[in-house]
């Protein structure tokens, strides 16, 4: 029987920047509908991975296909398109701070002139209270929010135009552990209503756990290892044990000296 | 022979540097007046530009209009005196005024108050992935943040220099009726009986240049900037040094473009 073709389909990426190789042949396969974790050590290039399907890095090579067409092989514009229908929740939420919380959220449907400011704003506020949020935040500015807070207006900004594929960089990164759970169990709820297929890149186990169906380690600028969220901390893979266990000794050396 | 070298070597990198920067300049500055022309065009992003360049620049511009206005009036009259040739004073303030110092000095103002600005939002912008998030939601930074910028450059400095060029000949007017004794009809006849159109228009020009300069080296600083607050610190202030520097050197290019025989 043949398999279906993955969303997201990624062979053999490449990424230097100067003499450093970031990414080194990364190979990876997100099936449509499912979440994929991708962890890994600061600098193994998880950042430039999500980045590259973004577009916003061009890789030096490899193929991004999503449903069978190779993303870099597109010209701008079809670019553009598939880059559309992605929502992206960024590390440090990357709200625009001039301009106020409903108007974040809308920003994307107001771009692309799917909706007037009127209807805007009620489709913003709409979304704030999917995720808990009071329709007078949207009156607020970001900079006059929690981080968490902040971190739900960045969540309801990458879903307001209802994407059929999620990224997230880093969601519960410098959230206290309550928070952070609240923010994985809106991932969840998100990812499944909208039916998203999503990748997620963290370094924070309990959440990959939570939010991934599957996981992949990215090390030294290679995928080390792919397998189900849940056997993240019983791998049996001496790279993911250390990483999952936090522990100093093992395989993976860190660089304490520039 | 290997310090030669080195030395050699070296301004041969900074060479290549300066190439590069100008090139990648040039191609910011274009694509960035090319989103001006290709719909659509940002106007609400446009109107916020221009009402921060033009109208929330009017006080500082104005306060160094009159006060260089007034300034200009003792000194030529002190200097003329010595020639007894007092009576050029109020030709000399409006000219002085409406071809070199209304546009330099309201250009050298705004540089410090919105170019840093500029730098400094966008550069905060680059930082924190802002402009990254643009990208993802469908936006050209490009059009969104640079185009309505330049545009508001372009347009503002004009506007600004037509009340620098009115306030500083009403400062050497009000320097010269009350404390120098000039009459203040025969002040007025003299003011614009040598003063021509080109005078005037040419400042006007000079403005919109050193307006789009303002706008295009805070941009380009602000969008080019790399490193967190330090970078942001060090785009800010290249893009006032840089377009000061510009400014002054457009100056005398265009000066001589009008007015050299």
């Amino acid at each position: 029987m043949n398999r279906p073709t993955p969303k997201i389909r990624i062979r053999g990426l490449t990424k230097s920047f100067g003499e450093k190789r970031v990414l080194d042949g990364v190979d990876l396969d997100v099936p449509a509908g499912t979440s994929l974790v991708v962890i890994g050590g600061s600098g193994a290039g998880k950042s430039v991975l999500l980045k590259c399907l973004l577009g916003l890095v061009e890789p030096d090579g490899g193929t991004i296909e999503i449903d069978g067409r190779n993303l870099l092989a597109l010209n701008a514009g079809a670019r553009r398109a598939v880059v559309a229908r992605i929502g992206m929740l960024f590390q440090n939420g990357a709200l625009f701070d001039s301009l106020p919380v409903w108007e974040n959220v809308a920003f994307g449907l107001l771009a692309r002139r799917q909706i007037r400011r009127a209807e805007a704003r009620a489709r913003a506020s709409e979304i704030l209270g999917q995720l808990g949020l009071a329709a007078s935040v949207g009156e607020h500015y970001p900079a006059e929010l929690s981080g968490g807070m902040q971190k739900r207006v960045a969540l309801a900004r990458a879903i307001a135009a209802t994407p059929e594929m999620l990224f997230f960089d880093e969601p519960t990164t410098g959230l206290d552990p309550i928070m952070a759970a609240v923010i994985d169990g809106l991932i969840i709820d998100c990812v499944k209503r909208l039916g998203s297929t999503a990748i997620a890149i963290t370094h924070d186990i309990a959440s990959a756990r939570r939010i991934g169906d599957s996981a992949a380690m990215l090390h030294e600028g290679r995928i080390v290892w792919n397998g189900p969220a849940a056997c993240l901390l019983e791998s049996g893979d001496p790279l993911v044990d250390q990483f999952t266990h936090g522990r100093r000794e093992g395989p993976i050396r860190m660089e304490l000296c520039a | 022979m290997n310090l030669l070298l080195g030395v050699l070597a070296a301004v041969g990198r900074s060479a290549l540097n300066v190439c590069r920067t100008i090139g990648s300049l040039a191609l910011f500055a274009l694509v960035g007046l090319s989103h001006v022309v290709r719909p659509p065009f940002p106007v609400r992003r446009f109107i916020t530009a221009l009402v921060g360049m033009a109208y929330f620049s009017l006080p500082v511009v104005a306060l160094t209009a009159i006060f260089t206005g007034m300034v200009l009036a003792l000194q030529s009259y002190t200097g003329f005196a010595r020639f007894a040739a007092q009576g050029a004073v109020a030709s000399v303030v409006v000219l002085s005024m409406t071809r070199e110092l209304g546009p330099v000095l309201a250009g050298l103002m705004v540089a410090g108050r919105v170019g840093a600005a500029t730098a400094a939002e966008i550069g905060t912008m680059r930082v924190t992935d802002q402009i990254d998030a643009l990208s993802t939601l469908s936006t050209n930074p490009m059009k969104y943040l640079v185009a309505p910028r330049l545009l508001a450059g372009i347009i503002a400095l004009p506007i600004l220099v037509v009340v620098a060029d009115i306030l500083g000949v009403l400062g050497g007017f009000i320097v010269s009726t009350a404390s120098l004794g000039f009459n203040r009809i025969a002040y007025l006849h003299n003011t614009f009986q040598y003063l021509q159109t080109m005078d005037v228009v040419s400042g006007l020009i000079k403005a919109a240049v050193f307006g789009f300069v303002i706008a295009l080296m805070g941009c380009y600083n602000g969008y080019t900037s790399r490193g967190g607050a330090e970078g942001v610190g060090a785009a800010t202030t290249a893009a006032v040094v840089s377009a000061s520097i510009l400014i002054l050197a457009f100056d005398y290019v265009l000066t001589q473009l009008f007015f050299a025989r």
